[in-house]
């Protein structure tokens, strides 16, 4: 049973009354969260107020919502009404949201428990939460390394079982990375299943907001919750169909497509592990096709030149005038957004800017940004052109596993690098989950990652799942931390 | 030597649709400041556009109203500048892909001047500079804006003011903007160059922004004109730059040149879809489009058979069209109500905006009763006048004021009757008359309308006077 319906279970029958769990998850942060750094705000309050409602419901008898009473943790680039959120920047120190994003608040509804904010890279640039103004969230699996990024506070408060799933963001792997990197099931829903209003944006044509969860069944269920239309954000679509309810499909005559271009360089025992996923497919009646995508060479840069251009506009509007971080001294206007905007801002974060302001640049903008929009629709058309051929791709997630600390800083580059399998799902808006699969040498989880057709979400979750069934002891490892139900 | 200006104009029109752009925030002007705002108007993080489709339909009648092809497939754009006004440090706009190209206004001269393009975009909030401090207020920001962009075809002074004029009227009439440009729903940016009469190449240009004044565009442009003939006829040359008017000292001043331009960046807006409109739109907006003002004033002048000069006034003034319109319902003698209009009732309508909102204190039936009243010789013309007088003073109708004052006219019977007392009467004048004494005709008119306290039709007693006479 998964972790969602076996804790509802526990409230529904008053085993456990939704404020004593609630105390539990929040004595489990005050003790984990010293080492883990996974949130950078704990909402207690709030929590315990949405707890005894919760209990209050369930003793007069009332049916409980898919999520209700459910602990979780929220990214902190997604806006809470009342709650300060910060995308981890000095820029928005004490920034207090007077709206609440449509996610949130479609989960307020349910009376979804939020235990706090998470950590993460600034403004979500970044593949090990260590450009966070408060410092990185680490691992639970291994403290040496990184929880992964940018939603690393997702990721870490889940796999440190300091809440029973997280909501992230996910641009170029953000969410699956660091699920990857935590032995999680990691979700980036199609481009428009969930709506990104109130999800505060790092690159516009490549935000989805998704979740980590324990396992696939909760990802199903907190996806179902979630991708739904939304007036407010005119990209938004919904899931056009439930996924919950499919998971139990035959995946017999499933069409697995391997490109072959996603496994080069990829760490031995991420290929070893991933081999063994694909027979395990292949036993299941899963038909394997293997088959080329040159255009893979191209995502990468494709991905920074969109990411950083889309970036550098987003994040014009924190100059220190109507909210968030305000220099101390300066001489006129000018000078107060420049040094506003360089004391606020991290490094990665101004670097992305600053590459971003160039390839939009006169002279410069049909060499990068032109081009690589050019590029855009022919990785789309090759993504379409794939699921011809199959039903479901299967990759990895990253080509290493969780990174030590401090790795990023001393190789930005090979850093950027990592990022190779995940973010052709952002350029072509495709639904992606990036599920456990094994553990390297080091004993720290290997993920693989699924990728499906536009608004072929279900069919992704369905393959996850069918894999996860027989797999469920190999691949999850409960840690001995946090909370214990 | 003589130089011949040429100047092309940006015209930025606030939509009237009630609310903004890309929230539900009122458009009304005014009100406290940061009261007509919302998370999305002001930008906060996470915030998304959404596109009021009121603008869409707007800019679409625009479009058509100015003889412009519509796009049915057009895209949003993030133009990129940094300024306190701008919440977004983007205006959401659109560049390669505007809804609207390619149209033309003809001016009276037959001349057509060129619409280059028509795009929507959202306008910006206010400085205000008080106490030694700046203030913002956003209640502007995310106010639906169309900009119309003509081609380099003005030539003179006057036809910029035309075209502008004209610009405004259509506005008007279609509904997508009240253009009042005291509260700057209607903005200028002018481009301006001289060249060498029968040259065909441009001259270097110069643009100055942000007019909001007929009068201030004029007087700008003629500054302009002269300041540039006297730099190259000095042996100068004129450099590419921003200027603004100042209308204290009557001049335009440098803002920034050419080397300072701001690099806008401009990309296709990701938060946006594209934006399509079907034919079948575009021809419902078509068929929704009133009758426009060149084609009414043709009307007046070709089926009414107004003088030119009439009609212009009339037309000018949407609502007091409309109003005449009415009031000349089933009246053969269409210029007796156009008249009456531009005679007394305009005389009482004091200020332009007056005569905008046709702050007439009767309704046009009201007029159109007495109208049809003069037109058959119920009344005289000049008792019709006093009662309209009476009328517009008191709002009563008009049968009510002329039995209160006994203005009705005199029946054809007894008119005859006092006609024939008259030539009897005053058989002194009828032999005068009758000597060719052409003039002696008044006395007896005077004596008639003595009789009748001035009630008779003039016309028709002089007619019957004269038929008697020569019965004799």
């Amino acid at each position: 049973m998964s972790d969602i319906k076996y804790i509802q279970n526990l409230l529904g029958t008053k085993q456990l009354s939704c404020v004593e769990l609630t105390r539990k998850y929040l004595n489990a942060i005050e003790k984990e969260n010293k080492l883990l750094n996974a949130y950078v705000k704990i909402t207690d309050q709030e929590a315990l107020r949405t707890a005894e409602q919760v209990d209050d419901r369930i003793s007069r008898g009332e049916k409980l919502m898919p999520l209700e009473g459910i602990p979780m943790s929220l990214k902190d680039n997604i806006v809470t009404k009342d709650i300060e959120t910060t995308c981890c920047s000095r820029m928005l120190k004490g920034f207090v949201p007077i709206y609440d994003a449509t996610v949130w608040d479609v989960l307020k509804k349910q009376n979804a428990v939020l235990l706090g904010k998470t950590n993460m890279d600034e403004f979500a640039m970044g593949s090990s939460c260590e450009t966070s103004c408060f410092g990185g969230a680490l691992n639970p699996h291994n403290t040496k390394h990184v929880a992964g990024g940018s939603s690393g506070g997702a990721a870490s408060s889940v796999s440190g079982n300091i809440a029973v799933y997280g909501l992230g963001s996910d641009t170029g792997g953000s969410v699956r990375q660091p699920a990857s990197f935590c032995g999680l099931v990691g979700m980036k829903p199609t481009y428009g299943a969930v709506s990104r209003y109130g999800l505060i944006a790092y690159a516009s044509s490549l935000d989805q907001v998704g979740l980590i969860a324990s396992d696939v069944e909760d990802a199903a269920i907190i996806y179902d919750s979630i991708a739904l239309y939304d007036p407010k954000d005119a990209t938004s679509r919904g899931a056009g169909t439930t996924s919950s309810d499919k998971l139990d499909k035959s995946i017999k005559g499933m069409r697995i497509g391997i490109a072959r271009e996603y496994f080069d360089g990829i760490d031995g025992d991420i290929q070893k592990s991933i081999e063994n996923a694909v027979k395990v497919y292949e036993d299941s009646g899963a038909e394997i096709v293997y088959f080329s995508l040159p255009q893979i060479k191209y995502v990468l840069p494709v991905y920074y030149i969109i990411a950083c251009a889309e970036a550098s506009s987003n994040l014009g509007r924190y100059d220190g005038i109507r909210y968030g971080y305000r220099t101390e001294s300066y001489s006129d206007i000018d000078d107060m957004i420049c040094r506003t905007r360089s004391e606020g801002f991290g490094e990665e974060v101004k670097k992305r800017i600053m590459l971003g302001t160039y390839v939009l640049s006169a002279g410069y903008y049909d060499a990068y940004y032109k081009k690589a929009q050019k590029l855009r629709g022919s990785i789309v058309k090759a993504f379409r052109d794939a699921f011809g051929l199959c039903d479901v791709m299967l990759a990895p997630t990253v080509p290493t596993t969780a990174f030590e600390l401090n790795f990023t800083s001393r190789d930005p580059v090979e850093t950027y690098l990592t990022d190779i399998c995940t973010v052709s799902a952002n350029i072509a808006g495709l639904p992606a989950l990036s599920i456990p699969c094994g553990f390297d040498s080091k004993g720290l989880p290997v993920g693989m990652q699924l990728i499906g057709n536009s608004f072929e979400d279900y069919k992704v979750l369905n393959a996850a799942y069918q894999y996860e069934q027989q797999m469920k002891e190999k691949i999850y490892k409960k840690l001995e931390r946090g909370v214990r139900i | 030597m003589t130089w011949e200006l040429v100047a092309g104009l940006e015209t930025h029109v606030e939509l009237s649709t009630k609310t903004k752009i890309f929230c539900r925030c009122t458009t009304q002007f005014g009100g406290e400041p940061n009261t007509h705002c919302c998370p999305v108007c002001i930008g906060l993080p996470g915030t998304l556009p959404k596109l009021n489709r009121a603008v869409v339909e707007y800019a679409v009648k625009a479009g058509l109203a100015t003889n412009c092809k519509i796009s049915n497939i057009s895209k949003m754009d993030r133009k990129n500048y940094v300024y306190p006004d701008l919440p977004k440090a983007y205006q959401i706009s659109q560049y390669d892909k505007p809804i609207c190209r390619h149209g033309f206004i003809t001016l009276s001269s037959g001349k057509n001047i060129n619409i280059e393009r028509i795009h929507i975009e959202e306008d910006a909030g206010k400085l205000i500079h008080e106490r030694g401090n700046t203030f913002i207020d956003y209640n502007r920001g995310g106010v639906p804006l169309i900009e119309i962009v003509s081609e380099p075809d003005l030539r003179s002074i006057d036809e910029a003011v035309e075209y502008i004029d004209k610009l405004r009227l259509i506005m008007k009439y279609t509904g997508v903007s009240d253009v009042k440009m005291q509260e700057g729903s209607l903005r200028c940016d002018v481009n301006i160059s001289v060249r060498k009469k029968g040259s065909k190449s441009l001259g270097t240009r110069t643009e100055i922004k942000n007019m909001n004044s007929v009068n201030f565009i004029a007087k700008a442009m003629e500054y302009e004109f002269n300041r540039q003939i006297d730099i190259i006829e000095s042996g100068g040359e004129i450099e590419q730059e921003t200027r603004r008017y100042n209308s204290d000292l009557n001049i335009t001043e440098s803002m920034r040149g050419k080397e300072d331009a701001t690099d806008y960046r401009y990309f296709r807006e990701p938060d946006l879809v594209t934006l399509t409109i079907s034919e079948d739109e575009i021809n419902k907006y078509k068929s929704e489009l009133p009758e426009l003002p060149d084609v009414k004033l043709q009307r007046f002048i070709n089926e009414f058979e107004l003088p030119e000069a009439d009609a212009q006034l009339l037309v000018k003034y949407k609502r007091v069209a409309e109003y005449f319109e009415e009031a000349a319902k089933d009246v053969k003698n269409k210029k007796l109500t156009a008249n009456f209009i531009l005679g007394p009732i305009f005389r009482r309508l004091d200020t332009e905006s007056e005569k905008e909102e046709c702050r007439i204190s009767i309704s046009p039936e009201y007029l159109n009763e007495l109208v049809i009243l003069v037109e058959n010789k119920k009344i005289n013309f000049n008792m019709a006048r006093t009662a309209l007088g009476q009328m517009l003073d008191t709002g009563k109708p008009v049968m009510e004021v002329i039995s209160e004052n006994e203005m009705a006219g005199i029946d054809e019977d007894d008119l005859r009757k006092i006609c024939k007392n008259a030539v009897e009467t005053n058989e002194n004048a009828v032999k005068q008359y009758l000597s060719g004494k052409e003039k002696a005709l008044a006395a007896i008119i005077g004596f008639i309308m003595k009789e009748t306290k001035g009630k008779a039709d003039a016309a028709l007693a002089t007619e019957m006077v004269k038929q008697l006479i020569a019965n004799r």
